[in-house]
């Protein structure tokens, strides 16, 4: 450090000092609210708990369909023995949305080949954890799937 | 006096063109067995022109947005004159860019001209391959098509999984919890402005290092006496050698554009399932297979946590070879080094190829 003779900091480095702190000062006032720009507001559109899935006899034995669930994709397999179930088709692996195969009566996603099976539990391939299950409930004719 | 010189002295009195003309006569390129490999600098700079034009001619028609995205891009592919070609030679061009980036990156690894003095100028060159990935990256999802959103999803769920700062950073790159329309509002921001300005920099920093630096001369030559050293003057020799060179890949442009044209495929559909044979684009295919064969659990860790996890370390260990590479004795060829850069290029070929299958 530039001393003068008494061992007092000099005027020069304490100048340095502080020009030093404003430029920190300046760029951390100006990256900041850019920063905080990038920052995605709080979406305040509610989530829906249940949602009509479609109709029972669009439906047969051994089929599937994917359909939207508020703002994510949900699946509703009409299982081999005609049960009706109901999961999240957000893969747990990568989160790519997943599909009925009849020809393999699974769950399958396209991604990275995860297998899960009618009780939406990962089987084989990458996914980590089973698929989010949800309540089917059948009212007339309509297909009524709720969060449990 | 011809009019060319009349121009050249009145330039020069105004601002001494001497300085250029003297660093254009001064620049040589060693010549050697493997200085082919040099011209993969100066293709890579030539594609990433073609981009900016091609590019820029695409903003003209092109509308982000849930209803416009893809339909814009159908409008140029169908409607407007030569729409279809300048699209196809956008995308045709940005991966002919990354794999001459690719072999640029390789050949100067197996010459070694990372090496002190030139580190700054690899981990340029690093950041601007990372950069034209990211390029690659953000440009897919703009016509919004059922491909491009799941790559996306796949893409930026990736990012989420690295610890503690990987979620946020995954909801400001999708603009959102999901992929939404706003994502690709956000992608397109990325892709036409905050890119191009980081990579117009970035680029001007590695031409800088290799201006200051001369071109790196192989390692065989450490030993050479001048007068066996043999090179050619960069002006014009190399510089006609390379706009030769801009001329053929134009032409190759021309040829898989027209031939080949890039497919738009099917607008995306959020609440779709993904599609069979989905895959990323080839420069990530490797990656994406090597993904496919972790399993869900190794050691109570998630096998995609450990994949992405081994994948960034390894990149890590590439980008700071200058620094591990100096802790071999000097001038030696350091087969390790060789070694490893063909254990990289085989696992990359050979997972591209199955992933490709």
């Amino acid at each position: 450090m530039n001393v003068t003779d008494t061992g007092k900091m000099s005027r020069r480095t304490f100048l340095d000092y502080l020009l030093g702190f404003g430029v920190v000062a300046w760029l951390a006032a100006v990256l900041y609210p850019i920063i905080d720009y990038f920052k995605v507001p709080p979406q305040t559109e509610p989530a829906p708990s249940s949602v009509i899935a479609g109709s029972v006899k669009d439906f047969k034995p051994n089929s599937g369909k994917v359909f939207r669930f508020g703002n994510e994709p949900a699946i509703l397999v009409d299982t081999p023995n005609g049960k009706l179930e109901a999961f999240s088709a957000v893969c747990t692996h990568l989160q790519c949305t997943v599909q009925y195969r009849p020809d393999m009566q699974k769950i399958w996603c396209a991604c990275h080949g995860g297998v899960y099976d009618l009780n939406g539990r990962n089987i084989s391939g990458p996914p980590p954890r089973p698929l989010a299950e949800y309540k089917v409930a059948v009212k007339g004719d309509e297909i009524i799937v709720s969060k449990s | 006096m011809n009019k060319e010189s009349k121009t050249m002295r009145w330039l020069n009195e105004r601002y001494n063109l001497s300085l250029i003309e003297h660093i254009a006569q001064e620049k040589k390129v060693p010549q050697f067995r493997g200085s082919f490999w040099y011209y993969f600098g100066g293709v890579s700079l030539f594609l990433f022109i073609v981009q900016v034009v091609t590019g820029i001619l695409l903003l003209m028609y092109y509308q982000p947005g849930a209803q416009t995205a893809y339909e814009s891009v159908r409008f140029i592919v169908t409607k407007v004159e030569f729409g279809w070609l300048i699209r196809s030679i956008h995308s045709w061009s940005a991966n002919l860019m990354i794999l001459s980036v690719i072999i640029h990156m390789f050949s100067v690894y197996f010459t070694k001209a990372f090496r002190r003095p030139r580190e700054l100028t690899w981990y340029s060159g690093f950041l601007l391959l990372a950069l034209c990935l990211t390029f690659g990256f953000s440009g897919y999802l703009l016509p919004w098509n059922t491909l491009s959103y799941f790559a996306t999803k796949v893409g930026t769920e990736i990012v989420a999984v690295v610890p503690v700062i990987g979620k946020p950073i995954m909801e400001i790159l999708r603009n959102g919890s999901d992929v939404t329309t706003a994502t690709l509002t956000r992608f397109y921001g990325l892709h036409v402005a905050v890119l191009p300005a980081i990579f117009t920099v970035v680029l001007g920093v590695h031409l800088l290092f290799i201006q200051v630096q001369g071109i790196s001369e192989p390692e065989s030559w450490k030993d050479l006496p001048e007068s066996k050293k043999n090179h050619i003057p960069f002006f014009p020799n190399f510089v006609l050698r390379d706009v030769l060179l801009w001329l053929i890949v134009l032409n190759v442009l021309a040829i898989l554009a027209v031939y080949f044209p890039w497919e738009l495929g099917h607008k995306a559909d959020p609440f779709a399932p993904a599609p069979m044979g989905i895959r990323p684009e080839w420069y990530f295919l490797f990656m994406f297979q090597s993904l496919k064969f972790f399993p869900a659990k190794i050691f109570s860790i998630d096998g995609e946590v450990l994949g992405i996890s081994l994948f960034g370390v390894a990149g890590l260990l590439w980008f700071l070879v200058p620094f591990w590479d100096s802790k071999t004795p000097k001038g030696a060829r350091n087969r390790i080094a060789n070694y490893i850069g063909i254990g990289v290029v085989l696992y990359i070929i050979v997972l591209t190829a199955i992933g490709a299958r």
